[in-house]
């Protein structure tokens, strides 16, 4: 094609999309309160209101109206339930199942809908609603926490420290699909591997080799040098482990929008088997690079030994949170980028129309952008722990 | 005594939080705009090497990028608690 006709084919199809966009915020217009999340009263203050006998109006005067701050939060953090669509009142979400372990008491197991999304109690636990500061211990139990909780609504705290939760939450399942995923894709290539021996890769096989053949050369084999072949399980593992949660993360629809490295506990857990991997394989050089660095006066040692041993726990930590920040940082940008329309659209609905498009598209570069930022930090984390690896191995043979 | 009354509010807390988380988008737009000038000059001066500067470029941003997360991450902690 032409110049002129190739500008011209994109203007058609922007021009298309717009139109598109323009009408379709038409019917975003037509509902009142759709998509504007009213903020949830407390299930007290609702339990009283149901006894009292009254309905629960989702009418103008108790309309809370759009709370960005709360409905980032709820996306970014974890769920006993997945929540498809919906406001608060009228949700369409399917529950999860609680599993919780009572000290003296064995297992209970029971889905989350028991709890009606926060506004009962069941079996003696329930959610919190809002952070609880205890009058009698001190203790903060944190808001969205199951704990065991009378019918009143008040935290039973003898009984709560019996109390281990093991339930399969949002990112719990979603750990667990990437995990089939992953297992899936893989037990997939190698068994294309062993069936086309000899022969040129086909299908997902050409699309993993290169990549597996990436980690290898371009990360582990200049990092960690000859015995890199025992550390590529591990580095391998990672990097598509935290890659496909890194995807799926993005991805809108149910199962798959949970914020899994996102949430701390997973990349605290990733960092915490590379400094395990790294502390059982490091030889003497390594240790005493670290203790006694070697050609350093007895003085300065007594400086540099705490900083290294300091530096030893800070790199997993740094590890931690280069990718929890970034992938978290990213959601919560997106999100306010969306919560732009509903925030414009309190005003009037006009104005939300007029923000919605140029709102959409930021979100589909950011999503674009937020896309290879995953990439990048699967590989930042798996070049780091290589990195460390190599070190912890380095013989350098002069010593 | 004024000044530190005003000072331990929690409001002009979490001010300060981000602040510093802002101050820390700084810090990381610098060290980037760094790396990238120097990434596109040496490109300019030996374009066939362009995919190993790429490469080594994207890895330095990242790592610019973890510190200036930390900071941020604390800006969040402070700002929203």
């Amino acid at each position: 094609m032409t110049p002129n006709k190739y500008i011209g084919y994109i203007l058609t199809r922007l021009l298309m999309v717009g139109f598109f966009f323009f009408g379709g915020s038409f019917v975003l217009a037509a509902q009142e309160g759709h998509g504007e999340h009213a903020a949830q009263d407390s299930s007290l203050h609702e339990e009283a209101i149901h006894a009292a006998g009254q309905e629960i109006h989702h009418d103008y005067e108790t309309h809370k109206g759009f709370e960005p701050g709360k409905m980032i939060m709820e996306h970014i953090g974890d769920a006993y339930d997945l929540h498809f669509w919906g406001s608060h009142e009228h949700p369409v979400s399917m529950p999860l199942p609680v599993i919780i372990y009572q000290s003296g008491e064995g297992f209970k197991t029971f889905l989350s809908s028991r709890f009606h999304h926060g506004h009962d109690t069941y079996q003696g636990y329930g959610i919190l609603q809002e952070e609880y500061l205890s009058p009698v211990t001190g203790k903060t139990y944190f808001k969205g926490k199951i704990v065991a909780m009378n019918e009143q609504g008040s935290v039973n705290e003898e009984r709560n420290a019996g109390l281990y939760n093991f339930s399969i939450t949002k990112n719990a399942l979603a750990i667990f699909i990437s995990v089939i995923l992953l297992i899936l894709i893989m037990t997939s290539v190698a068994k294309a591997y062993k069936k086309r021996e000899g022969q040129a890769p086909k299908g997902l096989q050409s699309f993993i080799e290169p990549i597996i053949l990436f980690v290898r050369d371009d990360v582990a084999k200049p990092a960690i040098g000859k015995n890199y072949a025992k550390f590529m399980p591990y580095l391998l593992t990672i990097f598509f482990f935290i890659w496909i949660n890194n995807i799926m993360g993005l991805i809108p629809l149910a199962p798959f929008g949970a914020n899994v490295t996102g949430n701390v506990a997973v990349p605290i857990v990733l960092a915490l088997f590379t400094f395990v991997i790294t502390t059982m394989n490091g030889n003497g050089h390594y240790w005493r690079h670290i203790f006694a660095m070697p050609g350093v006066p007895l003085p300065v040692l007594l400086i540099v030994t705490p900083i290294e041993i300091m530096g030893m726990f800070l790199k997993p930590i740094v590890l931690v949170i280069r990718l929890f920040a970034n992938i978290t940082a990213g959601h919560i940008v997106l999100l306010v980028f969306f919560s732009l329309i509903f925030m414009f659209g309190e005003t009037s609905t006009g104005v939300g129309l007029g923000v919605a498009v140029p709102s959409v598209i930021f979100t589909l570069l950011l999503n674009l952008l937020e896309l290879l930022v995953g990439a990048i930090q699967a590989y930042v984390f798996t070049l780091l722990s290589a990195i460390y690896f190599g070190m912890a191995v380095v013989d350098d043979g002069h010593h | 005594m004024e000044f530190l009354t005003i000072l331990l509010d929690p409001a002009i807390a979490k001010a300060g939080a981000v602040i510093g988380a802002g101050i820390a988008a700084l810090g990381a737009g610098v060290g980037i705009g760094r790396i990238g000038g120097s990434a596109l000059e040496s490109i300019a001066r030996q374009p066939e090497v362009k995919g190993d500067i790429a490469s080594n470029m994207i890895l330095a941003a990242a790592l610019v990028e973890g510190a200036a997360f930390g900071a941020l991450a604390l800006g969040f902690i402070v700002g929203l608690a």
